[in-house]
């Protein structure tokens, strides 16, 4: 029975055999996968061993991970948490991560390739991994005017720097504190999470970046913009100038705000007059002689249609198409199916400033290795060249006056030639219209451009009288304010 | 080859007598080398020093490798040399690997001896030494064994059943394989495996010329006849009915694996095992579609995931570990093992898994695989049918052991709840295991003490009686 016995010997070979393939498979080929299931709370853990990397603003961190005794060896916090998150976004134990805080993870958590030779310093030398850090382009004194500015009321805040791209400021009102989602006890971070979802006044949706609002009247920029390049106007050409523009083939009108004539007392006007005092019957009748294929391009060419990565990802804005004549007049005065972030409206300010050319937007201007070496620091690019230096210089002269003596005085600052638009947008039924101001300054070399949007016309509380200048214009003329070191 | 087969000579011949016991006193060491090495990993992973207590321990190891090394020397000085050393690094790396997980569920324990789940499972093992050397001082000859076939399967089916009974018997987490006398509780389904092991080999030795008869062939397998398939539906009833009675996949499986497996060796006939494969799907099968429990067995491992949060929350915590462990693990004490329920148990694997990484779960599968490979080389040995299939089956039923057990818990196979040999807390898994490695060696001693003080085999005259021998001509 020794025949037997040696089958049994190979049947224990092959069931060792076995378990042998089988814990190979397991700890060398899927074990990536199941690291990275969700619900693995290992990974969770090791993820808060290591220091994770600082977010920086002007050379101070807004975000960093600090040492605690617990089981989950570093606290993420945030200082101006409620400031920055839209920015920043949250690092949660249940909820994962947001904003630059996901986007920038790699860098972050020190598990970028770009850290690979910090991470095998770190395992030669025993000293414990670190994540890299990643500075911002924000300018602290930008965003606190901006946060500041909205105090509390629904609205939204992006300034640029024209010339590069950089986003200087990114603010949404009201926010939330990311240091309640950042916590350490699940409890507690559930609990703060439900009450922000529950929250009517919507505190953790990323405004500037991730909601469209119908852009009202700053949306003319870019109608004016395609009028000039189609060549049929000038900023002084005759243009007709009425109260109100019947619309073709149905019985109602597109009205100026005041329902006045857009010069006092004249039936002609023109395209210079209408922008300054932000005449929706000239540019009713101006888009439907152009035709919405124009108005569409020209859009595109800002940046429409496009999501921009400044690295989180943008909604994007929309202009629509195959619109007949009524459709091509309210869209090309930022109503109808318009609508854009506030970001995108910024992206389009900073191209008129930078001479026509739309930069990239972007946060993030350098990242750093635990030891401080610059891993990589971003170079401002073009997206596209939206319109002529020569259009972009008229549509700027036409924006100086807008703040000089036309619908945006608010936004003027002594001995600061500031361009500007402001725009007041209809949104549905009863709802109080949504407040725009868009700018740049200084208006021959400029340094900032922003768009500020206030909701509803700055909420219940807001004036009876909703306008741009009244609501928008201040906040960003104290952005500008702060930028230029006023 | 005749009926007569077991009077031939061995075709394998005793090592000259060599004892080798030096040999085996020199692994010992390193077994000895290998656990206070990977205590003092331990103890530094968490504790960040080295322990205190160092010389303690050390005595506490000597001691018990010293004592079932000189009981060896003495009751069995042919033994194999390997099969001790190997069982007693497990059962050192089993005691480091409970002390680390005391260490994560109470932190600031500092020391080893006498506190924890470790100290505890210390005294095991020095009891587990003193039967082990009982073992080799009573049992002289493995033969005396033999006449104890009937008494042993009176007294292993009693073990299995206790826990069925109301009052001792309970239930632990679904499956009812605990007795509970006061403050004493164990697993008598562990004991029952060595004691039926000596029942099935003493049986089939009676019973194999018998069960060895063909009725006819099909497809070039010889099945036997009808009235002879008693004896293996008897086994698989019992299985099936530890099966429903005590919800224990896991020793029904061992039973009916152990069983099929020694018939298999006394017959040599292949249709055994593929009867017994035909009688445990269709029971599997059976269990699955009549028992809830046993079918969320099944659930669990098919998509283990998709149940993570709750029935498979164990298994999928053990899959975690052994992803956090990968090739090179986390080193002991630097992993969280704890995370695990049940981890000094059923899933100590996954403790070796995390902490010491695919290489040291590979370096323990193989020192299983050489403890089984030792055994069956004992089998293939000794000289008498008793012996031989005592040996296989004992061994056997250990190296099935540790593949359900690291099957279940590396989801190569449905998960049963079975403790690892050697390694798992545990007090009746750990006697149960040093009584079976005791056997092997008495078994081991014969197989290689030089042949002149060989006696000559008593089975063949049992063989001899056997009825209608004239037919088993066989290649």
């Amino acid at each position: 029975m020794n025949r037997p016995l040696r089958r049994l010997a190979l049947v224990v070979l092959l069931m060792m055999g076995a378990l042998l393939i089988n814990v190979n498979y397991l700890q060398a080929v899927a074990a990536g996968s199941y690291a990275n299931k969700p619900g693995n709370v290992r990974t969770i853990y090791d993820e808060y061993a290591l220091q994770r990397g600082p977010i920086i603003v002007d050379g101070a961190p807004i975000a960093e991970s600090v040492k605690t005794s617990g089981r989950l060896t570093y606290l993420r916090t945030y200082a101006n948490g409620p400031m920055y998150a839209p920015v920043t976004g949250f690092y949660s134990l249940v909820y994962g991560t947001s904003g630059i805080e996901a986007a920038e993870n790699s860098i972050l958590s020190g598990s970028s390739s770009n850290l690979f030779v910090s991470r095998l310093r770190d395992l030669l030398t025993g000293q414990a991994p670190r994540g890299g850090s990643v500075t911002l382009t924000l300018n602290a004194a930008a965003q606190k005017a901006a946060y500041d500015g909205l105090a509390g009321r629904a609205g939204a805040v992006v300034a640029i720097q024209p010339s590069t791209g950089a986003i200087l400021a990114l603010a949404s009102s009201p926010s939330y504190n990311p240091n309640l989602l950042s916590s350490h006890d699940p409890q507690s971070i559930t609990k703060a999470w439900q009450s922000l979802q529950v929250d009517p006044s919507n505190p953790m949706l990323d405004r500037p970046l991730t909601r469209t609002y119908p852009p009202g009247s700053t949306f003319k920029i870019v109608t004016t913009a395609a009028l000039l390049a189609s060549g049929r106007f000038t900023p002084t050409t005759p243009v007709p100038g009425p109260a109100a523009l019947p619309l073709p083939g149905t019985s109602i009108t597109l009205p100026n705000e005041d329902k006045q004539p857009c010069t006092p007392g004249q039936t002609m006007t023109t395209m210079a007059q209408a922008f300054r005092f932000s005449c929706n019957a000239t540019y009713g009748y101006m888009a439907m002689k152009v035709g919405w294929q124009a108005i569409y391009h020209q859009a595109s060419a800002f940046g429409f249609g496009h999501s921009w990565m400044i690295p989180m990802a943008s909604a994007p804005s929309v202009f629509p198409q195959n619109l007949n004549l009524p459709q091509t007049a309210q869209s090309a005065i930022g109503q109808f199916d318009t609508a854009a972030t506030a970001l995108q409206m910024a992206v389009t300010t900073a191209a008129i400033a930078n001479h026509g050319t739309v930069m990239n937007p972007y946060l993030v201007s350098q990242v750093q290795g635990p030891d401080l070496a610059i891993l990589s620091r971003t170079q401002p690019s073009v997206y596209d060249q939206a319109t002529t230096p020569q259009i972009a210089a008229e549509i700027t002269d036409m924006m100086v006056s807008v703040v000089q003596s036309g619908t945006g005085v608010n936004g003027a600052i002594p001995g600061v030639s500031v361009a500007g638009k402001t725009g007041t947008a209809q949104h549905g039924g009863n709802q109080r219209p949504d407040a725009w101001f868009v700018a740049f300054a200084p208006s021959a070399n400029p340094q900032v451009a922003v768009a500020v949007l206030v909701e509803n016309g700055g909420g219940p509380n807001g004036p009876s009288f909703v306008s741009g200048n009244g609501l928008a214009a201040p906040i960003a003329k104290s952005v500008i304010e702060a930028v230029l070191g006023k | 080859m005749t009926t007569v087969a077991t009077l031939t000579p061995p075709t394998l011949t005793p090592q000259g007598g060599r004892r080798r016991r030096g040999i085996e006193l020199i692994m010992l060491g390193f077994a000895i080398v290998l656990t206070l090495a990977a205590y003092s990993a331990v103890q530094m992973g968490v504790l960040g020093r080295y322990p205190t207590d160092l010389p303690v321990v050390t005595a506490y190891l000597v001691a018990c490798a010293g004592v079932a090394h000189l009981a060896v020397r003495r009751l069995a000085p042919y033994a194999d040399p390997v099969i001790l050393p190997v069982a007693f690094a497990l059962n050192g790396l089993g005691l480091v690997l409970i002390h680390r997980l005391d260490l994560a569920a109470r932190a600031g324990l500092g020391s080893l001896l006498p506190s924890g789940d470790a100290g505890r499972q210390m005294i095991w093992t020095a009891l587990s030494i003193l039967l082990f050397v009982a073992v080799l001082g009573v049992v002289r000859d493995h033969r005396l064994l033999q006449r104890y076939t009937y008494t042993a399967m009176v007294l292993g089916l009693v073990l299995l059943l206790l826990p069925m009974l109301p009052v001792i018997g309970t239930q632990v987490n679904g499956a009812r394989i605990w007795i509970h006398l006061g403050p004493l509780s164990f697993q008598p389904g562990e004991i029952a495996k060595v004691v039926l092991m000596v029942f099935f080999a003493g049986y089939l030795v009676a019973k194999r010329e018998v069960l060895t008869l063909a009725s006819r062939r099909v497809l070039g397998v010889d099945l036997p006849r009808a009235r002879d398939l008693g004896p293996i539906l008897v086994a698989w009833a019992a299985s099936v009915l530890i099966l429903v009675g005590q919800s224990d996949l896991g020793t029904s499986l061992l039973f009916f694996g152990g069983f099929v497996a020694v018939l298999y060796v006394a017959t040599e006939r292949l249709s055994w095992i593929l009867i017994g494969m035909v009688l445990f799907v269709a029971g599997s099968w059976f269990a699955v579609i009549t028992f809830a429990h046993v079918a969320e067995r099944f659930q669990i491992w098919l998509h283990p995931f998709r149940y993570a949060e709750n029935q498979s929350y164990q298994l999928v915590q053990g899959l975690y570990g052994f992803a956090a462990g990968g090739i090179l693990g986390r080193g002991l004490g630097r992993g969280m093992p704890e995370l695990v329920p049940y981890a000094k148990t059923d899933f100590i694997v996954a403790t070796i898994g995390e902490e010491l990484g695919l290489t040291g779960l590979m370096a323990v599968l193989v020192l299983y695989l050489v403890l089984a490979e030792r055994g069956l080389r004992s089998a293939l040995g000794v000289r008498d049918t008793f012996g031989k299939l005592l040996a296989a089956g004992l061994t056997f039923s250990l190296a099935l052991q540790v593949f359900v057990v690291v099957g279940g818990v590396t989801r190569l196979i449905p998960l049963t709840g079975l403790t690892t040999p050697f390694l798992s807390y545990g007090g009746s898994s750990l006697v149960t295991n040093y009584v079976l490695i005791a056997l092997l060696l008495r078994i081991s001693d014969a197989a290689r003490r030089p042949a002149p003080t060989a006696t000559p085999a008593t089975p063949a005259t049992v063989a001899i009686t056997g009825d209608a021998p004239t037919q088993a001509v066989r290649t």
